[in-house]
C-alpha cells in the first residue's frame, strides 16, 4: 500500500495499529480521541479481531493487562482525564512486565478541563504517571505521517521491552486530516512471548505468573533493579530526535508534536530576518534527548526556548539536559489555546532584542 | 493399594497461608477438583484478586495472573478475548468483588462474557484485618463499625448474586455455602457446572460462595461455621437465582 490517501490523525493511527498486528482494542469515549474506537469499531471485526466498549477507562486498561497477559497485541486509546484514570492499570502492566500500547490525544486540564489541543500531560507521562517508580517510551508525532510510523513502532517497542509505550498527540494531530502513506515500517527481531499465559501443559515452559506482588522487599528490590535496567537501555538505544540546528545557531527552540509544527513556520520567518535560530524536535519525550540537545548548545547560543502547550513542564527536562549555563524560557499558551507562527515569531523577535533574558 | 484420596493436580504443593478454620482452604479445593474431573488444567487461566486469596496464583496449578483491586472480570475478559479456547475463571473475595470491584462484575455479567466468577463472601475484609465490607451485616461488629453496621449511615449489605440475576447476560448465578457436607458437595456441582457452561460457550456464569472469617469474626473455626449458618444464610439465601438453561 504506498497509495497516498487522506486520512485523519485519529484514524490513521488506528489503522496504523491494525497494521502493525494489533487484534485486541479497549476503550471508552472520550472527546478528542473518538475516532480511534469508532475506527476501531469497525475494522477489528474485518481482520478477525476484538473491539470491545468498556465501562470506563479502568476497566479498559485492565482489559489490556488480561490481553497483554494473554500474548495479545493490545492497544488502547484515551484523552485526559481517561488517562489519569488508566494509570492505576498502567502501574500494574509495567509491574507484570507487560507489552501494550497507550495512546493520548492530550486535551486542555486539569480536572476536566476543555477539549482543545494541549501538551500539559507532559509531566504525567514522562515520569510513569501511576504510582511506582517506573518509565515508559513517549512517541510524540508531529504529522499524521509520523503517527501511522511511530504507532507501529510503539507496538515492536512494547514487545521488545515488555513494557507499555505511550503514543503522545493533542487534539490537533487527531482532528487533523493529511495525506499519508500506509506503509509498513521495518521490524525489529523480537522474542517469542513464551512468558504468556495461553495454558500450561506441566512440561514445555515454567507456570504463567502475570504478577506484580512481590511481598518480599529483598525480592521486590531486585524486580526495581531489573525494571530500571530495561530503562537504561531504552535511554541508550530509543532517543528519537530531528534536529535543524546550523553550526552557527545562537539561539534555539526546543518544540515537540503539533508545536514544532507552528514553531518551525515561526523559525523559517526569523532567519528571512537574518535571525541565527535552530530547532530540536523530541520525537521521544522519554527519553528524552538530552545529548542531542546538549550537542547543539555551542558557546555561541544565548538562549533556549521551549515553545510548549504547557506552563513549562519540558523546560524541566531541557535545563536538566543543558544546565543553568545558557538562560532558558518557555512560550507557552495554556489551556487548549494555540499560538500562531505569527505569536511565536514576534516571541523569538523579542528574544533577539535582548528583552526575554 | 487403591488411592481414594488425593491433591488435585490443579492445586501446587504449597501450603496455603490461609488462617485455621477459613473455608477459602475449601474452595480452593473444590476449584481444582472440577478443573481436574473436567479435564482442563492445561487450557485454564486463573485471575487472582485483591485480598485473602491475592496468592492465589500460588497455589492454583494453572496460568495465572493478578489483577488490581476489583479489574479480575475486566482482566479475564481481555485473556477471554485473546484466546477463546481458554478456559478463564476469576476468584474473587466479597471486598474485590461487591465494593471496588462493582463496575467491572456487573458489566462482564451485561457482556455475557464467557468467563467462570467464583466469588467468596464472609461478609468482611479479611486480609486488611477485618474492615466493614459492602456484604457485611447489620449491627455487625468490624474495626470500621465498632458500634455494628448502621444501615442509617452505612447502607444495608449488598446481594449481589439477586443482583446480577436481573440482567439478561448471565448463565447462571447461583449462591451455596461450605459450612457443612452436604452443602460443600453441593457447592462443587454448582462450581463444576459453572465451568462446565464455559466450555460449552453458554456465556457468564457465577457462583457465590459463603465462607467464614473466624479470625476476624473473633469465633473458633466450629462457631464461625455455626455463624454462617445462622446469620449469612438468612441474610443470604441459597439457591438458584439464574439458569438460563431451566427456561
Amino acid at each position: 500500500m504506498n497509495e497516498r490517501i487522506l486520512m485523519k490523525g485519529n484514524e490513521a493511527i488506528a489503522e496504523a495499529a491494525i497494521m502493525a498486528g494489533c487484534r485486541q482494542f479497549f476503550g471508552y469515549p472520550i472527546t478528542p480521541q473518538n475516532q480511534i474506537p469508532e475506527y476501531m469499531s469497525k475494522r477489528m471485526p474485518q481482520v478477525g479481531g476484538t473491539f470491545l466498549q468498556s465501562e470506563s477507562e479502568v476497566a479498559a486498561i485492565n482489559m489490556v493487562y488480561g490481553a497483554a497477559a494473554a500474548g495479545g497485541r493490545v492497544m488502547t486509546s484515551s484523552s485526559s482525564p481517561g488517562i489519569s484514570l488508566k494509570q492505576e492499570g498502567i502501574s500494574y502492566i509495567v509491574g507484570a512486565e507487560l507489552p501494550a500500547v497507550i495512546v493520548n490525544i492530550v486535551r486542555g486540564g486539569p480536572g476536566l478541563g476543555g477539549i482543545q489541543p494541549a501538551q500539559c500531560d507532559y509531566y504525567q507521562a514522562t515520569r510513569g504517571g501511576g504510582h511506582g517508580d517506573y518509565r515508559m517510551v513517549v512517541l510524540a508525532p508531529s504529522t499524521v505521517q509520523e503517527a501511522v510510523e511511530l504507532t507501529q513502532e510503539a507496538f515492536d517497542i512494547a514487545d521488545y521491552y515488555r513494557n507499555p509505550v505511550m503514543l503522545l498527540g493533542d487534539g490537533m494531530i487527531g482532528q487533523m486530516m493529511e495525506p499519508v502513506t500506509m506503509k509498513p515500517i521495518e521490524k525489529r527481531e523480537l522474542p517469542e512471548k513464551t512468558w504468556a499465559a495461553t495454558g500450561w501443559d506441566g512440561k514445555s515452559r515454567p507456570r504463567a505468573i502475570l504478577n506484580s506482588l512481590f511481598i518480599d522487599p529483598a525480592v521486590l528490590e531486585q524486580h526495581n533493579l531489573k525494571l530500571q535496567a530495561k530503562y537504561a537501555a531504552m535511554e541508550k538505544d530509543e532517543v528519537r530526535v530531528e534536529i535543524d540546528c546550523p553550526e552557527d545557531s545562537e539561539y534555539i527552540v526546543v518544540a515537540y508534536g503539533t508545536m514544532a509544527r507552528i514553531a518551525s513556520k515561526a523559525i523559517s520567518m526569523a532567519r528571512a530576518e537574518g535571525m541565527k535560530i535552530g530547532m530540536v524536535r523530541p520525537i521521544t519525550l522519554w527519553p528524552f534527548p538530552s545529548q542531542a540537545l546538549k550537542n547543539c548548545v555551542t558557546d555561541k547560543v544565548k538562549h533556549v526556548m521551549t515553545v510548549e502547550l504547557a506552563a513549562g513542564q519540558m523546560l524541566d527536562d531541557v535545563r536538566l539536559s543543558i544546565g543553568n549555563n545558557v538562560p532558558t524560557s518557555c512560550y507557552s499558551r495554556l489551556g487548549g489555546m494555540v499560538p500562531t507562527s505569527r505569536e511565536i515569531y514576534e516571541q523569538f523577535m523579542k528574544l533577539g532584542k535582548g528583552g526575554n533574558e | 493399594m487403591a488411592i481414594v484420596y488425593q491433591k488435585p493436580k490443579a492445586l501446587t504443593d504449597k501450603p496455603f497461608h490461609y488462617c485455621p478454620g477459613c473455608t477459602h482452604g475449601i474452595i480452593h479445593r473444590l476449584v481444582a477438583e472440577c478443573i481436574d474431573e473436567l479435564g482442563i488444567q492445561d487450557r485454564t487461566i486463573g485471575v487472582a484478586p485483591v485480598g485473602c486469596a491475592v496468592f492465589a496464583y500460588d497455589y492454583f496449578n494453572v496460568d495465572m495472573l493478578e489483577a488490581a483491586h476489583g479489574r479480575a472480570p475486566a482482566c479475564a475478559t481481555g485473556v477471554k478475548r485473546v484466546n477463546p479456547n481458554n478456559i478463564v475463571f476469576t476468584y474473587q473475595g466479597d471486598g474485590d468483588l461487591a465494593s471496588i470491584g462493582c463496575a467491572e462484575i456487573v458489566h462482564a455479567a451485561n457482556r455475557g462474557e464467557n468467563i467462570t466468577v467464583i466469588f467468596v463472601n464472609n461478609a468482611i475484609y479479611g486480609m486488611t484485618g477485618g474492615q466493614m465490607a459492602p456484604t457485611t451485616l447489620v449491627g455487625q461488629v468490624t474495626t470500621t463499625s465498632p458500634y455494628g453496621r448502621d444501615p442509617m449511615s452505612a447502607g444495608y449489605p449488598i446481594r449481589i448474586s439477586e443482583m446480577l440475576s436481573q440482567l439478561e447476560g448471565p448463565a447462571l448465578v447461583e449462591r451455596v455455602s461450605v459450612h457443612d457436607v452436604k452443602n460443600v458437595v453441593n457447592a462443587k456441582r454448582a462450581i463444576k457446572k459453572a465451568f462446565q457452561n464455559q466450555i460449552d460457550g453458554k456465556g457468564f456464569s457465577l457462583v457465590e460462595v459463603l465462607s467464614t472469617c473466624p479470625t476476624n469474626w473473633g469465633k473458633t473455626p466450629q462457631e464461625a461455621l455455626k455463624w454462617l449458618q445462622e446469620n449469612m444464610i438468612p441474610q443470604y439465601p441459597l439457591g438458584v437465582f439464574k439458569d438460563k438453561e431451566a427456561k
